[in-house]
């Protein structure tokens, strides 16, 4: 049967399982975009394409699964490049088809043809640039294997318009790809690792993002608890471990729990699953855990000695591993070691006060835990308020947490959340944003309102980019500069401009009840909330020290 | 010390040489010399690398094998420059 090219990549979707894709038509991609019309897969209309990036990352983050999205050439496919770079420092499975000028234009500065292929070559897993129609047949579910497969990541596939137009005779359509299978971990590895956990005194996990992208969490906790072996995770990992399990530690680095930092100087033997030992966690390098031994699982082989050698470096799947080491693992209840721990780690050693003040970022965080189902998805944008939701958030479950950790990008949070939202219609998802990251991408208000999704988005508006703003104040002699916003927008109005319902906390008698009804309705809502304009996030390691010399670490537990 | 050969073997299109030439800038790894020639049908091709010898070398080796169009890496050390006369500059 005959199909052209635009027909083919969307027919491979549909084989690939895909239901719903995320996206701006222009030009290079109207092929595409007419293949669309005569589909049945959703189409969600972004309003600018990093938007249409980020909400392809809010579902694949959500559901671990492979989430596609769009953009034509030129500005469509520079525009989504912030979205796949994320996606590539947090390993985030997503393919990103994009629309290429005519391939004999190639090469020839045609209107709105930007080499994507080079500009996405560093900030993919891989990425293609077909060359023929046919070639769709295996590019295609090639993007899909590669993205899903070991440790996931982004792939873009570049699609010149006549390559997209051009038909031919398809004969018989490749299978749907699937995540290769990763080699299965040699049996003596696991007994050398269950040896080292047992000669151990002072045992701690240290876990990251990838623990939940295994799905390992479970196994993960039943090793915990059978060897009373304590876990702090990474920020990507958070929601693997309940906040509130005995044997959590809570956040590591720079941002981290205080009595965390000292207990991993304290470790002698560091388990590491799937983490990269990224600076923010660690701290100077050369200073982390001196005195412990490391053994590092990661599906990843570079990232084992990349940073830290490892005492012993497996590379496999962790869920795999952990379950085969479960048995091998002996009962023990590590009476000393807890009790070390005991000394140093009040019940919730959390740098934010515990205060009821409605004006602190912290304490709304607090509220929202406390008002919304246990289930709720939480994204953040990146700044000051991202640190106080990782820190006091009652996180309870993997996949319930979506930030963006490695890239750091401010505008994440609400594209994300739409993506969550599409994929979990029947849950509840909650942006808590700043007044600098919202603006980062509020045009997707329009998406929002359009597909009438269960967000509410809380803005914590201290009128500054806090963090930058902290530093500033503890690193460059205070001098502020370019943080404070000497004017803010109407951030409820801009909400109801764009047809959703806002709140003001200021404006409400008892903001805590403003909190719990606006949060408690169903549909689009945007809460804005004042918060003091000065506050630090603690405890802060300064960028480049040891994870030890924690500024406010002990004064505002 | 520019005393360690790596041979690659990769897929042969426009873009592979950017590719391994986009992992060593971007990872700051130290790259003197590359050659690069279609090998059999032609949808092959070999790469030559001249790099020295460092401490980085393993992390050199096991990102080049993470790239999708490298089909085998190997490393040559104190190679027989009969072979490869073209990384010494014809000495």
């Amino acid at each position: 049967m005959e199909f052209n090219g635009a027909q083919m990549i969307i027919h491979l979707l549909e084989r690939q399982g895909i239901k719903i894709l995320f996206g701006i038509p222009g030009g290079a991609n109207l092929p595409i975009y007419e293949a669309l019309y005569h589909s049945n897969l959703r189409h969600i209309l972004a309003r600018h394409e990093q938007g249409a990036g980020f909400i392809a990352q809010g579902m694949a983050r959500s559901t671990g699964r492979v989430a596609v999205c769009m953009a034509t050439s030129g500005p469509g496919a520079t525009n989504l490049l912030t979205a796949i770079a994320d996606a590539k420092l947090d390993s985030v499975p997503m393919v990103a088809i994009t629309g290429q000028v005519p391939a004999p234009l190639i090469g020839t500065d045609a209107f709105q043809e930007v080499d994507t292929y080079g500009l996405t070559l560093p900030i993919t897993k891989h990425n293609f640039l077909v060359q023929d129609t046919e070639e769709l047949l295996e590019v295609i579910p090639e993007a899909f294997r590669i993205a899903q497969s070991g440790r996931p990541g982004p792939v873009v596939v570049d699609v010149p318009k006549d390559i997209q137009a051009r038909t031919m005779d398809v004969q018989r359509w490749p299978d749907p790809a699937q995540a290769a299978p990763l080699p299965e971990c040699d049996g003596s590895i696991i007994s050398r690792m269950a040896d080292m956990i047992h000669q151990a005194e002072r045992p701690v996990f240290y876990i990251g993002g990838g623990v939940i992208a295994a799905d390992a969490a479970e196994v993960l906790k039943q090793l915990a608890r059978k060897n009373t072996i304590p876990v702090t995770s990474t920020l990507m990992g958070l929601g693997a471990v309940a906040h509130d399990d005995p044997l959590f530690l809570g956040m590591l680095g720079m941002h981290g729990n205080a009595q965390t930092n000292v207990i991993m100087a304290r470790a002698d033997l560091i388990i590491a699953l799937r983490i990269r030992f990224d600076d923010r966690a660690t701290g100077k390098i050369e200073e982390f855990c001196p005195g412990a031994a490391i053994i590092h699982v990661d599906v990843d082989p570079s990232e084992i000695d990349k940073l830290k050698n490892a005492t012993l470096g497996v590379c496999g799947d962790v869920k795999e591993i952990l379950t085969r080491l479960l048995p091998e693992i002996k009962n023990d209840e590590r009476k000393a070691w807890q009790g070390d721990m005991a000394a140093l780690k009040p019940s919730r050693a959390f740098a934010c006060p515990e205060s009821k003040d409605m004006n602190h970022p912290a304490s709304i965080i607090r509220f929202i835990g406390d008002f919304v189902p246990e289930d709720t998805i939480i994204t953040t944008d990146v700044g000051q308020h991202q640190m106080w939701t990782a820190q006091p958030y009652p996180f309870r479950h993997p996949m319930t947490f979506l930030t963006s950790g490695g890239l750091g990008t401010m505008g994440f949070g609400l594209p994300a959340a739409i993506g969550a939202a599409l994929a979990h219609p029947d849950q509840k998802i909650v942006c808590i944003s700043g007044d600098g990251s919202f603006l980062m991408n509020l045009q997707e208000l329009a998406t929002l309102a359009e597909n009438r999704l269960n967000i509410a988005i809380v803005i914590l508006n201290n009128g500054h980019l806090g963090l930058v703003r902290q530093q500033q104040e503890l690193f460059y002699d205070n001098h502020i500069f370019a943080s404070r916003f000497d004017t803010s927008p109407d951030f409820a109005a801009i909400a109801r401009g764009f047809g959703v319902m806002a709140v003001d906390l200021a404006q409400a008698n008892d903001p805590k009840r403003a909190l719990a009804k606006a949060l408690a309705q169903p549909g689009p809502c945007l809460i804005h909330a004042k918060v003091h304009s000065q506050l630090n996030v603690y405890p802060m390691v300064p960028p480049g020290a040891s994870n030890l010399e924690m500024i406010g670490g002990n004064n505002h537990v | 010390m520019y005393d360690t050969i790596i041979e690659l073997r990769v897929r042969n299109h426009p873009g592979v040489m950017s590719h391994i030439t986009g992992l060593f800038s971007r990872r700051a790894f130290n790259l003197e010399g590359i050659i690069c020639g279609p090998v059999g049908d032609g949808t092959q091709s070999r790469m030559i690398l001249l790099v020295n010898k460092n401490h980085r070398l393993d992390q050199m080796i096991k990102q080049l094998e993470k790239l999708y169009d490298v089909l085998a890496v190997s490393i040559r050390e104190d190679p027989d420059r009969v072979h490869y006369p073209w990384v010494y500059g014809q000495g």
